[in-house]
């Protein structure tokens, strides 16, 4: 138990997730090193995919090597083009019944992601990885309802936001760490925003499924995130975490 | 789940222990049942690889961890006081259902926190600062601020936005401690929830626009000094989209001496 407790973690997960057998995600764990091997949207009960059910080698993989700050923020920008994609999609044509209220908010929150993305697309440089492909189909996304957007919306939100805060600890320049800061809580005012759209007026925009008793907000670690916590679901390019 | 209030005594041993047993934990659940760690001993992983290298960036003159916790705790004092004061005022009959409602959530967040800060500082080694005297009224600035909810919701933006701002200014502070960290990154999310819970109550957008105070009072303008800021990572992300959506995208820090500043007229000893 000398190694390295981002692999250990994420090892953890990988064992409970084959234990719970009723994942949609397909996880392999590599046989040398004890990466894992993330193929998020491998749907096994998925026929109706466009797409097809797809089994890339893993060479094909997309690899964020967490031990090292481009490979964190490699992730945050996984995390960004995802929001980003799915904002752009829902700005292309807003559900029906939509209020200017909110069509501001959703129009202000594609913005927003979409700058995250280019933003950290900059500053990663020739380190970024790829450009992700995502499927929002096959998530059973509609974006002709408002409850299925908004609630989208949510998990990528609250997902977001306990993704950086989970990913904090894991960068190792105190000036990358306070960009990560400066992204977070705009994701986390984004959460509140789209949580009291679905529950006006509401505690939900802090609810008690997010923020603990002792008034502290979730923080995932980065291969639950990947695997487990909604957000992965809709990335169809196989992801590899290393660390 | 909306839950009573918190067990905030049987709960907050277990959140301590997560921060300064050096145990690293993870959060596996989802929904009501959030809470699944798993542990790490403290023998197999005594300090993270990142948190042992962030401390090549320590620089000579910051804060303690202990300082910095103690100047959380003072602000969240003054915010655990706040609400509660405004809760048991005639204010609390002023506002709206959906105001009182969102107050009543983030006065049970600020007062966990209070207690989360007060239990987490003796355990690494600390002595928690007592607890200021606050006037709220900002030396007669605010006379009506618990009575009129225009006032009262005004100063609450302030105090969240400010809180936001403290935190994330204070994260390279505590990146020592891995524990400490997450647990400040935990705390910040949360009031950056309440901001903009606060700030769409008040017909404002959830998240900051360029250094705009909308229609709060002139004393609340050092909570927004800076964050008109477009220079991110050293490089100038003004390119990036609209001036105003560059802005709001990123929320900036303020330093220790700047939220002392705006914290000091509701501090009177």
């Amino acid at each position: 138990m000398h190694g390295d407790v981002t692999r250990s973690i994420t090892l953890s997960n990988i064992r409970q997730l084959w234990e719970t057998g009723t994942r949609r995600e397909f996880l392999r764990v590599a046989a040398a090193g004890g990466a894992a091997i993330l193929l998020p949207t491998m749907f096994a009960a998925c026929g109706d995919d466009d797409a097809g059910p797809a089994d890339p080698p893993p060479s094909d993989a997309v690899i964020l090597d967490l031990s090292s700050d481009p490979g964190v923020l490699n992730y945050a920008y996984a995390l960004e083009q995802l929001e980003a994609a799915f904002y752009a999609q829902v700005a292309q044509a807003f559900y029906p019944g939509i209020t200017a209220a909110e069509q501001q908010i959703l129009t202000d929150i594609r913005d927003h992601e979409v700058i995250h993305r280019d933003f950290l697309a900059g500053a990663l440089g020739s380190a970024r990885i790829p450009d992700l492909e995502v499927d929002f189909a096959g998530g059973n996304v509609d974006f002709g309802s408002r409850f299925s957007v908004l609630s989208t919306a949510k998990i990528f939100e609250d997902g977001g936001v306990a993704a950086y805060n989970g990913a904090g600890r894991l960068l190792q320049d105190v000036n990358n760490l306070l960009l990560a800061g400066k992204i977070v809580s705009v994701e986390a005012r984004h959460a509140a925003a789209i949580r009291d759209l679905l529950r006006p007026g509401t505690r939900d925009f802090a609810g008690d499924d997010v923020v603990d008793p002792s008034g502290l907000e979730q923080a995932f670690e980065p291969g639950f995130v990947l695997q487990d916590s909604g957000l992965g679901q809709f990335i169809t390019t196989p992801i590899e975490i290393v660390s | 789940m909306d839950q009573k209030f918190p067990i905030i005594e049987t709960s907050t041993p277990d959140a301590v222990e997560r921060v300064v047993s050096r145990r690293e934990a993870i959060r596996q659940g989802t929904g009501a049942t959030s809470a699944i760690l798993a542990g790490i001993t403290a023998a197999s992983v005594p300090i993270g690889a990142a948190a042992f290298a962030r401390r090549a960036y320590a620089q000579a003159a910051a804060p303690t961890i202990v300082e910095v916790l103690n100047f959380a705790l003072t602000l969240e004092y003054l915010e655990d006081e706040f609400y509660r004061t405004g809760l048991g005022g005639t204010v609390a009959a002023a506002l709206s259902a959906p105001e009182l409602t969102a107050i009543q959530q983030v006065s049970k967040h600020e007062t966990a926190h209070v207690q989360f800060l007060t239990a987490t500082i003796p355990a690494l080694g600390g002595t928690p600062a007592p607890k200021p005297t606050f006037d709220f009224t900002a030396g007669g600035a605010f006379p009506d601020v618990f009575s009129n909810r225009v006032t009262f919701l005004a100063l609450a933006q302030t105090f969240e936005d400010t809180g936001v701002r403290a935190y994330k200014g204070q994260a390279g502070n505590v990146a020592s401690n891995d524990g400490v960290l997450t647990a400040a990154l935990q705390i910040h999310s949360v009031e950056a929830r309440h901001a903009s819970q606060i700030r769409r109550l008040r017909g404002q957008k959830g998240w900051i626009t360029g250094s705009e105070i909308g229609d709060l009072p002139p004393q609340s303008q050092p909570t927004y000094a800076g964050e008109e800021n477009t220079i991110q990572g050293g490089t100038d992300a003004a390119s990036l989209g609209a001036i105003a959506a560059v802005t709001e995208a990123f929320d900036e820090p303020l330093t220790m001496e700047q939220v002392l500043a705006i914290a000091g007229p509701f501090i009177v000893g």
